[in-house]
C-alpha cells in the first residue's frame, strides 16, 4: 500500500467505569478502501468508530485520523453514522436533509437528491411515519451525501428488513468514490456484505484478532468472510 | 447474470470462498475461450460490473488491471474496455482452460480411486454416449 493510512491506532486502550472496551488496539487503515469492522456485539466496534470520529478520547495510546489527533475539526473530514437513530420524528425527510446540510461544507445537494431517489424516500414524508428500514435508508443518505474522505458507518444493516439491507449495500457500492474515499462499516451481518469489503478487521473482546486484505484472506483460509469470522472468533 | 453486447451472459454469482477478482478474470477468460466475447467487443465498465455484481469497485479494478496486463482486454481512454484483438491469445486460452478442466476431472477420478486405465475407458464410454445424445439433441 503506497498511500498513507487514513487512520492509525497505536496501542489504544479505552476504559469506562467498570469496563475495558479496547485493550491495546494497533491498526493502520489504508486510504481509499471499504473496510469491514467485524465482530460480535460488545467486541468494541462502536467504541473504535467513536474514537476515529473524535467523539471519544483514548484512555491511553495514540489515535491519528488524516495524520492528526481527532478534535472538533475532525468532523469536517469524517462523516459518522451513529448506531442509534438520531433523527427527529417531527421533521420531514427533506427537513432532515436541510438540518444536517447546515452543519457541513462538503454537503452535495445533487448527490443527496440522487440518493433519496435511489432509496425510494419521499421528501415530504414525516420521519415519524417511516418504517425502521426506511429510517435506516434515510440515515445512510445523510451520511453519504457528504464528500468526506472518511465515512464511518456503525451497524448500518442491523435489525432492518432484507430489501432495505440490499438497497443500502447497493447505495454504498454505487456512491463509493473508489480509491478516494475510505468507508469503515461495522457489522455482525456478513452475508450481504461478503463482496463489499476490501479490507477486514476482526475484533473480539477489545482486541484485533485479524486484519488484512479480504481477497488475500479468502485465498489463505479457503473460506468466505463469514467462514473466516467463524474460524477466527471461535 | 449480466448481459454483454451481443447477448452473451456472464455468470456473476461468486463463490465467496475464493478470491473474487480471480473469478471475474476466469469468467471473462471462459467467455473469450467459448467465443461469446470476440476481439473488439466492449465489456462492462468497472463501475457497471461492480454495481451489477455487487462487488467492491477496487476488486473489479484489480481484475481489469490484471486482464490488461495479460493482454486479454485493453482500455481506451474515454471509450471503454474492449476484448483485445490478439489471435494467438484465443488458442492459448482454450488450451489453458482445457488443461485445467482435464486436470480437475482426472484429480477427482483419482480421488475416487480409479486407475489410469479405468479413467480412460470410462471417458471413452462417456464420450460415445455423449456423442449419441448430442446427435439426437442437435436437431
Amino acid at each position: 500500500m503506497t498511500a498513507d493510512p487514513i487512520v492509525v491506532l497505536r496501542d489504544v486502550y479505552k476504559r469506562f467505569p467498570g469496563a475495558e472496551a479496547l485493550r491495546g488496539v494497533s491498526l493502520d487503515l489504508p486510504a481509499g478502501q471499504i473496510v469491514g469492522l467485524l465482530g460480535p456485539n460488545g467486541s468494541g466496534k462502536s467504541t473504535l468508530l467513536k474514537l476515529m470520529a473524535g467523539l471519544y478520547r483514548p484512555s491511553s495510546g495514540t489515535v491519528l485520523v488524516g495524520g492528526r489527533a481527532p478534535d472538533r475539526r475532525t468532523k469536517t473530514i469524517v462523516s459518522y453514522l451513529p448506531e442509534v437513530d438520531h433523527l427527529y420524528p417531527w421533521m420531514t425527510v427533506q427537513g432532515s436533509l436541510e438540518f444536517v446540510r447546515a452543519f457541513f461544507a462538503d454537503w452535495d445537494d445533487e448527490r443527496a437528491r440522487a440518493l433519496l431517489d435511489f432509496m425510494g424516500l419521499a421528501p415530504g414524508k414525516k420521519v415519524g411515519a417511516l418504517s425502521k428500514g426506511m429510517r435506516a435508508r434515510l440515515r445512510l443518505v445523510l451520511a453519504l451525501a457528504r464528500s468526506a474522505p472518511l465515512v464511518l458507518l456503525d451497524e448500518p444493516l442491523s435489525g432492518i428488513d432484507p430489501p432495505s439491507r440490499s438497497r443500502i449495500v447497493d447505495a454504498i457500492l454505487s456512491e463509493y468514490r473508489a480509491g478516494r474515499q475510505t468507508i469503515v462499516i461495522s457489522t455482525h451481518e456478513v452475508l450481504e456484505t461478503e463482496a463489499l469489503f476490501e479490507q477486514l478487521v476482526l475484533l473480539e473482546s477489545g482486541t484485533v484478532k485479524l486484519q488484512g486484505d479480504a481477497e488475500r484472506l479468502r485465498a489463505e483460509f479457503g473460506r468466505s468472510v463469514q467462514g473466516i469470522m467463524e474460524e477466527v472468533l471461535a | 447474470m449480466f448481459g454483454l453486447n451481443g447477448g452473451t451472459q456472464l455468470q456473476l454469482r461468486f463463490d465467496p470462498e475464493r478470491p473474487i477478482y480471480q473469478q471475474i478474470i476466469d469468467e471473462f477468460k471462459r467467455a473469450v475461450a467459448r467465443g461469446d466475447l470476440k476481439p473488439g467487443d466492449r465489456i462492462p465498465s468497472q463501475r457497471e460490473l461492480a454495481t451489477q455484481a455487487r462487488v467492491n469497485p477496487n476488486t473489479v479494478q484489480r481484475a481489469y488491471r490484471e486482464m490488461e496486463w495479460m493482454g486479454l482486454v485493453e482500455t481506451l481512454r474515454g471509450q471503454g474496455t474492449f476484448v483485445a484483438g490478439e489471435p494467438a491469445l484465443l488458442a492459448t486460452l482454450r488450451a489453458e482452460m482445457a488443461d485445467e478442466a482435464v486436470e480437475r476431472y482426472v484429480g477427482e477420478m483419482r480421488a475416487l480411486g480409479f486407475s489410469s486405465q479405468e479413467i480412460l475407458e470410462r471417458t471413452k464410454r462417456s464420450l460415445a454416449q455423449v456423442k449419441e445424445g448430442g446427435d439426437g439433441n442437435d436437431g
